[in-house]
């Protein structure tokens, strides 16, 4: 073996310095690798929505909304934002495992642009999330679900919702770089995902819930989002509910992404 | 290698006053070192004496809070970025994706480290089959065996040849082959010219494998230099007989203190040791035993271990040391 390793050695002078957009391409190419080598991720968190789709829609679908299929039209973006937003959870879960593992103080001692490994893990972790919505979407198809705005408008709407689950992401990321284990990540997020998600109109329309509930309900943007993606999914452009979108995403991101980057650079 | 020309004399990593707190612990509480460029240097010290913590300063991952340090003559703190560029580092704390395969995370190290994908999968393969993992490559490392997650550990910090190579436990957990198998390649990294300096808490290995060491204890060096120096400080050598019976041990007690003044039982029950000042009384010492009618089935004339040397500049066993240090 050492004769092979004295071969490898001899190699060629370092090549230069890789730039931050490869740098950031190369570590999104590693989180998409788990798409492969850890599948049950993504099912994890796609059993759940599913069931809650056929739950409400065949359960609760006709005395909701008059029928299953009606119901079904109103039901399919909310879920695929509630899948989305659950899904935010796994960045933090998997930046606490590199920590915990020793991954990153490697990439800390590489000679690249620094927050590269945050944020390459965070592109490589939107494109799961998108690929996650396609999932939920084709279920939705093939259950009824006929979006009149096609393929713009569903591709429209999981943009919107990327926009925002990124800068939900930047909360698990300070999470995940607080807590001692990838397990307390997600225990700790489920306080805030289940109320943002079901105090919401995810499910129901809030016309029926009471008034200060109703104020809750229009001040969560998730609300808002799902307004937005059912807009957009049926072939409208409701501007109000995207801009709120829009607005609160960046607003989310620059409260929080600063805290993060400080917290990457903070010693552990 | 070039750079030993170029900079003959400067050391690789010099440190002065090194020192890091977390809280109210002094984890490294002044350290001076001077390591020479082009050796194995090796920290060796209980768990919590402050190894890794020296080799995460060292390494630009943690800012020392005193003192200061020069890696490959940059300032540890101002010049950190060039010192990442230029130094190498595996071991417990900077590990590898278990959840990639093998072949998958050389491909991201390489990349990391400035390799275009073509260039960066061809480097990969090289260094799977020169560790000898090439039929493991398309396999999960968390499949792998301490020994070849070890080997990938160490492949993927020699993508590039770095000139200063850190290496924190290289050894810890592995199985006797593994661990030879590990030695072999600190010994190729350093015949090919890279400085390597490594932490150890086995004695063993640093008397193996460093030129010189520093031993380390409660965050500051109690000893320096080569194996042999550490061992001289200690003073003597020690005489291992292994009788052929048992019963004879007190007999053999006896006429082993009357020559060499000092005698002591080993673990075994047909062992005795005894401590050898001068050692021109040891042929007479074994006349002695052999007039006496003691069988001798093996003796050996012993430097003192590098436990010895612990137990002299502290005063307790590395063993107890390792368990109290313990957080």
């Amino acid at each position: 073996m050492s004769n092979g390793i004295h071969g490898v050695l001899s190699a060629d002078r370092r090549p230069a310095r890789t730039g931050t957009f490869a740098a950031v391409l190369t570590l999104a190419w590693r989180a998409m690798l788990k798409i492969k080598h850890v599948p049950f991720q993504l099912f994890d968190v796609l059993v759940f929505p599913i069931m809650m789709t056929f739950m409400f829609t065949y359960l609760f679908g006709g005395a909701l909304a008059g029928s299953p299929r009606v119901y079904l039209q109103w039901l399919i973006p909310g879920i695929v934002v509630q899948t989305m937003v659950f899904l935010t959870v796994y960045t933090g879960v998997s930046l606490n495992t590199d920590i915990q593992k020793g991954l990153f103080d490697r990439f800390k001692s590489l000679p690249i642009w620094q927050p590269a490994p945050v944020v390459g893990a965070l592109v490589g972790d939107l494109s799961r999330y998108a690929l996650a919505a396609c999932v939920v979407i084709v279920v939705g198809l093939i259950l009824g679900f006929r979006p009149a705005g096609g393929v713009p408008g569903v591709i429209a709407a999981i943009a919107l919702i990327l926009l925002f689950v990124s800068s939900v992401s930047w909360m698990w990321i300070i999470v995940g770089m607080l807590v001692k284990t990838p397990e307390s990540v997600m225990t700790s997020s489920m306080l805030l995902l289940f109320p943002l998600t079901f105090v919401s109109n995810i499910f129901v329309d809030p016309q029926t819930m009471p008034g200060f509930m109703q104020t809750v309900v229009s001040l969560n943007p998730v609300t808002h989002l799902t307004n937005a993606s059912r807009g957009l999914m049926q072939g409208d452009v409701p501007g109000r509910d995207v801009l709120w979108v829009v607005v609160a995403s960046a607003l989310v991101t620059a409260v929080f992404a600063p805290v993060a980057m400080r917290l990457y650079y903070r010693e552990r | 290698m070039v750079w030993q020309y170029c900079r003959p004399m400067n050391p690789a990593i010099e440190t002065s006053g090194l020192a890091k707190r977390f809280g109210a612990t002094r984890a490294v509480d002044g350290i001076d070192l001077a390591i020479p460029a082009g050796s194995v240097y090796g920290l060796l010290g209980p768990n919590g004496a402050g190894k890794t913590t020296t080799i995460r300063m060292l390494t630009t991952l943690i800012r020392p809070d005193g003192g200061s340090a020069r890696v490959l003559g940059h300032d540890l703190v101002s010049e950190a970025a060039a010192v990442r560029a230029r130094v190498g580092v595996t071991g417990q704390f900077a590990s590898v994706d278990e959840d990639l395969t093998g072949r998958e995370n050389l491909v991201l190290f390489a990349r990391l480290l400035g390799f275009g994908w073509r260039r960066a999968g061809e480097r990969a393969d090289e260094l799977l089959a020169a560790f000898e993992l090439a039929e493991a490559a398309r396999r999960q490392v968390r499949t792998y065996s301490g020994g070849m997650r070890r080997r990938l550990d160490i492949a993927a910090s020699l993508i590039v040849t770095s000139e200063l190579l850190f290496l924190d436990e290289p050894t810890t957990g592995l199985d006797p082959r593994s661990r030879n198998q590990v030695w072999d390649i600190v010994r190729t990294i350093a015949a090919g010219g890279t400085t390597v300096l490594l932490t150890t808490q086995y004695l063993e290995e640093a008397d193996r494998l460093a030129g010189r060491m520093a031993v380390i204890d409660h965050g500051k060096v109690i000893a320096e230099g080569t194996s042999r120096e550490l061992k001289a400080s200690v003073g003597g050598r020690a005489l291992h007989l292994t009788l052929t019976d048992a019963a004879q041990r007190d007999t053999a007690e006896v006429i082993l203190k009357a020559v060499l003044g000092e005698a002591h039982h080993l673990g075994e029950p047909n062992q005795i040791g005894a401590k050898v000042t001068r050692e021109e009384l040891v042929p007479q010492a074994l006349a002695q035993l052999a007039a006496g009618g003691i069988g001798i089935a093996e003796f050996a004339l012993a430097q003192p271990s590098l436990d010895d040397v612990f137990l002299a500049l502290t005063g307790k066993p590395a063993e107890n040391l390792e368990a109290e240090a313990k957080p």
